[in-house]
């Protein structure tokens, strides 16, 4: 498959994606299409940089940094708190589906898989927090003097 | 009135920690309410299951226990709200009361067939971003299977409040339904038709968010919310392990 369609299918299935979550979980009207955002270019930077073969764990944080820079843009530009549009925007790289096999790995007898996907599981949660933490940090410092108080 | 000011918080924060906000928001946004009411010293410990507001010095101290916890950005976006027109000055206290209490009773929610079709959406598009293999033939069979298995979660959590067991139950309506599927020829990968199917119950976010909570200082929050997300996971898991099983 051409790079320039895969690239297609892959913003627009994660854009797809986290709207759709986003609406599972309530999130309001207006802030569908920004969450919708937050996920593709997350989902994006995290793609392009495992097909970089740079590994899961740089990805995985940077993808989450991504995510989090276009949550506080967005949330300054909306008012809206910035975990409406963090948390569907991380449904693609949050290690769900990887919690879900390392528990049927257990549950199935499989111990040793089960341990490696638990540990991947564990780590790839701590990249992405800290990935955040480092968007955070970043807004606090450029913000200091922003017109709009940070948290509010 | 401290009385009102501090039920004012408990209700702010317990609507918050339902809705599933961050813990350093409900911190903030309980103290800054105290605050604009005029307590100068609000003293709040927040945890996922419990709320306590007091005021330094004073013997006045409430608690709020909270019962249950999920994620409803729409409550977190409205007390959000309301708090910014308190601190602005547009409502008082007492309408303040009214508005969160009017929020807790009746959140906006999407209809119901709405949240369905976009759990077959999500599962069906997450199926193709996580095979990487650009499986297509198995989309039609991932987005049926994922429908059936939220709707069932969602029947199940209307009849028990015991959040296990409805999960359970869903993973294993997605197991036996991707089963049948790749059984009667709709599908090829059961392993991938699963794997999107189960993407809308699955506990990821709250894993994060759990280590999150847990760098940034709470560590009894993120705690509870880990432990939470692990019940979550090993419910889903052996949910459709039992179909491994026994097919």
């Amino acid at each position: 498959m051409p790079l320039p369609v895969q690239i297609l299918i892959q913003v627009s299935f994660s854009y797809l994606s986290t709207i759709a979550f986003a609406i599972i979980i309530n999130v309001p009207h207006r802030a569908l299409n920004p969450a919708g955002w937050a996920g593709a270019i997350g989902w994006l930077v995290y793609w392009s940089l495992m097909q970089l073969a740079t590994g899961r764990m740089l990805a995985n944080l940077l993808g989450a940094f991504a995510i989090g820079i276009c949550g506080l843009i967005f949330s300054r530009r909306k008012k809206m708190p910035v975990i409406i549009f963090n948390i569907p925007g991380l449904v693609p790289l949050v290690p769900g589906a990887t919690a879900y096999q390392a528990v049927r790995a257990l549950v199935l007898g499989n111990f040793d898989q089960a341990l490696s996907l638990t540990f991947r599981v564990a780590m790839v949660a701590g990249a992405i927090a800290v990935g955040f933490m480092m968007a955070q940090l970043l807004a606090e410092q450029t913000y200091r003097r922003a017109a709009m108080p940070l948290e509010k | 009135m401290a009385d009102k000011i501090l039920k004012t918080c408990l209700l702010a924060g317990r609507i918050m920690i339902e809705g599933g906000s961050e813990m350093y928001r409900v911190d903030d946004t309980m103290a800054r309410i105290a605050k604009n009411a005029g307590e100068t010293a609000p003293q709040v410990f927040t945890t996922p299951t419990g709320l306590f507001i007091g005021v330094a010095g004073q013997p006045d101290v409430q608690i709020a226990p909270v019962s249950q916890r999920g994620i409803d950005m729409e409550k977190v976006a409205g007390v959000n709200n309301l708090s910014r027109q308190f601190a602005a000055g547009e409502i008082d206290l007492d309408a303040l009361y009214a508005a969160l209490e009017k929020l807790d009773r009746n959140t906006p929610f999407f209809p119901v067939w709405l949240q369905i079709i976009a759990a077959a959406l999500c599962s069906t598009t997450l199926m193709v971003i996580f095979a990487q293999k650009y499986d297509f033939f198995d989309m039609p069979l991932a987005a049926v299977v994922g429908a059936i298995g939220f709707a069932v979660y969602l029947r199940m959590s209307s009849l028990t409040k015991v959040r296990f067991m409805s999960e359970l139950l869903g993973a294993f309506a997605v197991g036996l339904a991707a089963w049948l599927g790749v059984r009667l020829g709709v599908g090829r990968s059961l392993n991938n038709v699963i794997v999107g199917a189960v993407m809308p119950l699955v506990p990821g976010v709250a894993i994060t968010n759990s280590i999150r909570d847990m760098l940034a200082g709470h560590l009894l929050s993120g705690m509870a919310r880990g432990m939470e997300a692990i019940l979550s996971a090993c419910a889903i898991g052996a949910g459709v392990a039992i179909i491994f099983r026994f097919f």
